[in-house]
């Protein structure tokens, strides 16, 4: 009984604070706003927000309410967040394995890379992406095209629209290759297990995902045009190009600075998990005559990944938390769009900034839970 | 005798009792913020990060501008010393929750007045100490010379967390003009990027138009068009609740403008003392009991227009004289065409 006493008495203790001090803060702001006469409700998210955002991925203007505006900051930090993640795992893998690499210039090159961006606050690196390419990036007039339709300028990166004919017949032809492939992946292991034979699965994916939306060109009516950038004149000396679509340069900015910041790191952890897996095992590889490759994919690569994966996830994590630096360059992300002209136009700080932060909340946690799923999936097996 | 000491007492403690209260009420006309200011030393002023003419700091760190010397004014009434103010730089986002989380105690930063803004956030503004509206400014090789002018697909620089966000989509969606906005957090990027070309145009009030096209590159390449889209009147802010504290706020902006219009300047007020006008000696201290309102002394008045000058003088040292809007436009008093009336300070 004494014992048990002992045990629990400290953490009611600290419970009692907790609650005590989350009390206390809570009691205070809403006597201050009281005497203020602020009123606290989130009754405002409906209401409308009357300003307008630079780019949004889903239909929004003015007239929309203010948890639309909401929807708009929290899918643009999404879409930075994703792009950023696939291009830092990308490069921070070839960056990490080129470390390792016996050739001298890649291993230099790939050391320099990392010392370099990994040392430089990363808000400087997104000012001097931004403004930087602001100012080396012609003027629309001045855009030489890139394969004739791509446009790169100071207003943005103009690539032409897709205009589909029959498009669900081309997403049918896709999902169609993608469940073939995984098939015939099923089909190749088993056969490779019980008759050791092995099938060149990965010629034949690449055959079936080309193969199977030609086909559906060809006889399922699908068709494809292009509708390319057109320069139009606004004023004497400034112009934009219409039709098509157009990247902000502050997305572009945004994406390289994070997805190169955040590489670094990552190729740090790759470089730290091959080294981890111990050498007997590349040359024991080596010697059962496994090319370079094959040593690399079926034995290095499963066991450095168990490494790899839990400081990844924290880059993830960083990565997303950081693109709030958007703020800086007039990316209309989360911060920029709700914490920032929703917040102003309102007035409701207390509100709006809980409300963003249980959003970063979860989705890091999203994050970590997907990443933790993959962890375990790779984990050892004990049999 | 017993009798009498009791009524004695009685009497006595009623007496305590009233002195008490007039103590206590006194007291509380000295309004809190006075008191912690007083007990400071000095005034807690939120400015701009930097907007020349209006709050902007030298090398040396000392704030110069029209709203720098609000601030100014009220240190000189409440503290004797015009020098006596702590500036923090705030942007646009931040100013506001700074001053009603109590962190600053005037905010003096080129804010517009608005029905919303006064009513609902836990704010009051105070008056006006400069009349502004919203303007463009594009680059003159573009031939623009109009609004009128503008097509489909311009794009616009301009701040968040500003009017200038929610009139620039009004004006674009009544003349019907499809529009690209981009906006920064803080004026010296969206400046920098206007200035590389990012955007047609760069739109704000007209003041801080004119100010920062004196930080450009090459300021004679662009022009402010005529057309104002808004009104913004411009002035100081305090929390709300503190009624005194708004008092001599409202009445330090007002002295410098009535100084002006009854022609009294720094380098002249001692003499006014023995003016024939009763309005001139009493905002000289010579007449009346006008800072006992406030729980001031008499020459608060007097100190303001002696350490900061009148309205006209502080209007010639930071817009005028600095090449920012040399034209005081609506901003002259209304005795001389402009706007600028306030009411009597007697």
């Amino acid at each position: 009984m004494n014992f048990k006493l002992k045990d629990i008495v400290p953490q009611l203790i600290t419970v009692f604070a907790v609650v005590l001090v989350f009390g206390f803060f809570t009691y205070n702001a809403q006597i201050n706003m009281e005497n203020r006469g602020i009123d606290f409700g989130y009754g405002f998210l409906s209401q409308e927000s009357s300003f307008d955002v630079q780019f949004s991925l889903i239909e929004y203007d003015g007239s929309h309410s203010y948890f639309r505006a909401y929807l708009v900051g929290l899918l643009n930090t999404i879409l930075v967040s994703v792009i950023g993640i696939i291009i830092a795992t990308i490069l921070g893998v070839i960056v990490g394995i080129a470390r390792l690499s016996p050739n001298y210039l890649i291993n230099k090159f790939a050391a320099f890379y990392v010392e370099f961006f990994r040392n430089i606050p990363l808000l400087l690196q997104i000012f001097f992406w931004y403004f930087a390419a602001l100012r080396a990036l012609p003027l629309p007039q001045d855009a030489e095209a890139m394969f004739g339709v791509f446009f790169l300028t100071i207003k943005g990166l103009y690539v032409p629209a897709f205009i589909w004919q029959n498009f669900n017949i081309f997403l049918y032809s896709v999902i169609a290759a993608i469940i073939a492939i995984i098939v015939i992946r099923a089909h190749a292991k088993k056969v490779q297990e019980n008759q050791g034979k092995q099938i060149p699965v990965f010629l034949i994916s690449i055959g079936l995902i080309f193969i199977l939306p030609l086909l559906s060109f060809l006889i399922g009516g699908v068709r494809l045009s292009f509708e390319v950038p057109v320069l139009k004149q606004l004023a004497t000396t400034s112009f934009i190009y219409e039709g098509g679509v157009s990247l902000p340069p502050e997305l572009i900015a945004l994406t390289l600075s994070l997805s190169l910041y955040t590489a670094t790191f990552i190729a740090e952890c790759v470089r730290a998990g091959i080294q981890g897996v111990g050498k007997g095992q590349k040359e024991a590889a080596a010697s059962i005559g496994l090319t370079p490759n094959q040593v690399l994919k079926l034995v290095i690569m499963p066991q450095a990944l168990r490494i790899i994966i839990p400081p990844t996830t924290n880059q993830y994590l960083n990565l997303t938390k950081n693109s709030s630096l958007a703020a800086a360059i007039a990316y209309p992300d989360l911060v920029l769009v709700f914490a920032g002209t929703a917040l102003m136009q309102t007035g409701k700080a207390i509100e709006i900034v809980s409300i963003t932060m249980f959003t970063y909340l979860t989705l890091s946690i999203s994050i970590s839970i997907l990443m933790n799923w993959y962890n375990k999936k790779i984990a050892i097996q004990e049999k | 005798m017993f009798k009498y000491l009791k009524q004695l007492t009685s009497l006595v403690a009623m007496v305590a009792v009233l002195f008490t209260f007039t103590t206590e009420s006194m007291a509380a006309k000295k309004s809190k913020t006075l008191k912690n200011t007083q007990k400071k030393g000095f005034v807690r002023c939120g400015v701009s990060q930097g907007l020349p003419g209006f709050s902007n700091a030298d090398a040396a760190g000392n704030w110069t501008g029209v709203d720098v010397d609000v601030c100014r004014a009220v240190a000189a009434a409440v503290l004797g010393d015009a020098n006596k103010v702590k500036f923090t730089p705030l942007s646009a986002k931040e100013r506001f929750t700074a001053l009603t989380s109590g962190e600053i105690d005037i905010l003096s930063r080129n804010t517009t007045w608005t029905l919303s803004r006064d009513a609902d956030i836990g704010l009051t503004f105070v008056g006006v100490n400069f009349y502004d509206g919203q303007g463009f400014m594009v680059r003159k090789s573009s031939g623009i010379t109009s609004t009128s002018q503008f097509k489909d697909g311009i794009s616009a620089c301009t701040n968040i967390g500003t009017t200038t966000e929610l009139n620039m989509r009004d004006f674009f969606n009544s003349k019907g003009i499809s529009y690209e906005p981009v906006a920064f957090e803080k004026a010296d990027e969206v400046v920098a990027a206007y200035d590389a070309g990012r955007c047609d145009t760069y739109t704000t009030d007209k003041s801080g138009l004119a100010a920062q096209r004196t930080k450009m590159k090459n300021p004679d390449e662009h022009i402010v068009l005529p057309e104002t889209i808004s009104k913004e009147p411009l002035g100081p802010v305090v929390r709300q609740g503190d009624a005194v504290w708004e008092d001599i706020v409202r009445w330090s902006l007002n002295t410098m403008i009535e100084a002006e219009e009854y022609g009294i300047t720094s380098a002249n007020a001692d003499m006014m003392k023995t003016s024939d006008n009763p309005a001139i000696k009493r905002l000289v201290g010579a007449e009346g009991e006008l800072g006992a309102a406030f729980g001031l002394d008499n020459d608060w008045s007097l100190r303001i227009i002696k350490q900061v000058g009148n309205y006209g003088e502080s209007y010639k040292r930071n817009i005028a004289d600095t090449g920012i809007l040399p034209d005081r436009g609506p901003n002259q008093l209304w005795t001389k065409g402009g706007i600028l009336y306030v009411p009597p300070a007697r």
